[in-house]
């Protein structure tokens, strides 16, 4: 190592370590590349030369500190990201999941709310919307109110359209919100059966007991260890025969994990605990 | 001091609009127990599948992956950014993935991957910036230089769009500056450099 490359190291351990201890949120073992990326452009927005400068402002000024969570946590998604995950939901994992009395779901990083959405208009779709309950958790609050709200620029819906269809809907995915002229607010029975709250897949432990988790793009951001941790949360809080959804890249080929479950649609990442 | 060059262990690839026909030139030249990594992104459509590996495996030697998360990073192995995700190299030699934001309009971003690439793995990396319509692949070039790292362009006379090459040649040092049918040869001789200090 360098001694530049030195310095980077240790600036980036202690703004991080700094941001545990004060905020209690943890990035200490977020995937380095990416984590550097978003710094950087933390950096220019918060007007910051260096990571030490950053770590100054954010001890001291807890508004540059939400800023900078935001860098560091939002995703945008869309509805019915990857349609052919949602197609296999829909047509492979509900036909076990409508055998229960009560369907419980776990969008874990749920950012701003596409996912849980798309998770409770195939439900309802299905019929399955009144026994179902989904938690979807993050680590940012401001993502969560938004989440919460559920209301998305009309631009993005073309898209989110498109997706819907290709995912199998079984109608017209208008039904679903209300368009406003910029935006469009999802329908207050999809609201009701979602339950937003705050969780970290870093530090906290599992919460309940649910049928299906669905954890997309979110473990591609964090180290191979904290991956340990985070799969070891889900799927302890999965039942027996329960189902585990990742993104299309993501895999547990390499987790220590992977004997509790096995591949139920491998195509897309969808696994059932054993 | 001996100046023998240090070898290139990652040969990092990004283009757009006609690269994946100069691909079909530089990755027949490549031999099957290439001691390098070959990572490409090339811009594509976000919402359709990619066909990039099936393309690219019936010109090459060796294998081709669109590599999941956390892969680790082989010698003598192909992989290619799947559409909608940016990729980028981690110090450990793993790939990874990323969703957020379009860089320069694209997801991959040539930018993402040559930076990360440089940051993480140095003067081992070159870096090869093919034809495009945009300037995509310039900074990352210029990071990769800094880091003591070859960069290599695609002539522009020989590209089908020159403003990414060009903008390449603006942006930073380049090395190689070659028509498509002399990239393959060069980055065989790139990796097969003996080991030493620089």
């Amino acid at each position: 190592m360098s001694a530049e490359e030195e310095h980077s190291a240790l600036e980036l351990g202690l703004l991080l370590e700094a941001i545990y201890q004060k905020y209690h949120y943890d990035f200490r073992q977020y995937a380095e590349a990416s984590l550097r990326r978003r710094l950087s452009a933390a950096l220019v927005q918060l007007r910051c030369a260096t990571l030490s400068d950053l770590q100054r402002r954010v001890l001291h000024e807890p508004k540059a500190f939400s800023e900078l969570l935001r860098f560091l946590t939002v995703q945008v998604s869309e509805l019915f990201r990857d349609p052919p995950y949602y197609r296999a939901i829909r047509e492979r994992v509900l036909p076990y999941l409508r055998t229960y009395p009560s369907i419980k779901i776990w969008v874990a990083g749920c950012s701003t709310g596409e996912e849980a959405y798309s998770l409770a208009i195939i439900l309802q779709e299905e019929g399955l919307l009144d026994r179902a309950m989904i938690y979807a958790t993050d680590i940012n609050g401001e993502s969560l109110r938004a989440a919460e709200a559920g209301v998305y620029q009309s631009d993005r819906f073309a898209r989110f359209s498109e997706n819907y269809l290709a995912a199998g809907g079984r109608g017209s995915l208008s039904e679903f919100y209300t368009a406003n002229y910029a935006s469009a607010v999802m329908d207050r029975s999809l609201r009701k059966a979602i339950l937003f709250s705050d969780h970290s897949l870093a530090t906290d432990s599992t919460f309940a007991e649910v049928e299906l988790v669905s954890c997309r793009n979110v473990l591609i951001y964090f180290e191979r260890e904290l991956q340990e941790r985070a799969i070891g949360v889900l799927r302890d809080s999965l039942c027996r025969k329960g189902f585990l959804g990742l993104g299309s890249k993501e895999t547990l080929r390499f987790s220590a994990h992977a004997p509790a479950f096995t591949e139920f649609a491998s195509d897309e990442r969808i696994y059932q605990r054993i | 001091m001996v100046t023998t060059p240090r070898p290139i262990d990652a040969l990092v690839i990004g283009g757009s609009a006609g690269a994946l026909e100069v691909l079909m030139t530089v990755l027949p030249a490549l031999p099957r127990d290439l001691s390098a990594a070959v990572v490409i992104v090339l811009h594509l459509a976000p919402h359709k599948p990619s066909y990039l590996r099936d393309v690219l495996s019936q010109r090459t030697a060796l294998a081709v992956r669109e590599p999941d998360d956390k892969e680790p990073m082989l010698p003598g192995t192909v992989y290619v950014g799947p559409p909608n995700y940016h990729l980028l190299i981690e110090r450990n030699r793993t790939l990874a993935l990323s969703v957020d934001d379009a860089v320069n309009f694209s997801r991959p971003s040539i930018d993402v991957l040559f930076e990360s690439a440089a940051e993480a793995l140095g003067p081992s990396v070159a870096g090869v910036l093919l034809t495009g319509a945009n300037d995509d692949g310039a900074r990352g070039l210029a990071r990769i230089r800094a880091s003591g790292g070859i960069t290599v362009v695609q002539s522009p006379e020989t590209a089908s769009a020159s403003a990414m090459p060009e903008a390449g040649i603006r942006a930073a040092a380049i090395d190689h500056v070659l028509p498509p049918e002399r990239i393959g040869p060069l980055l065989v001789e790139l990796a097969k450099r003996s080991g030493g200090s620089r």
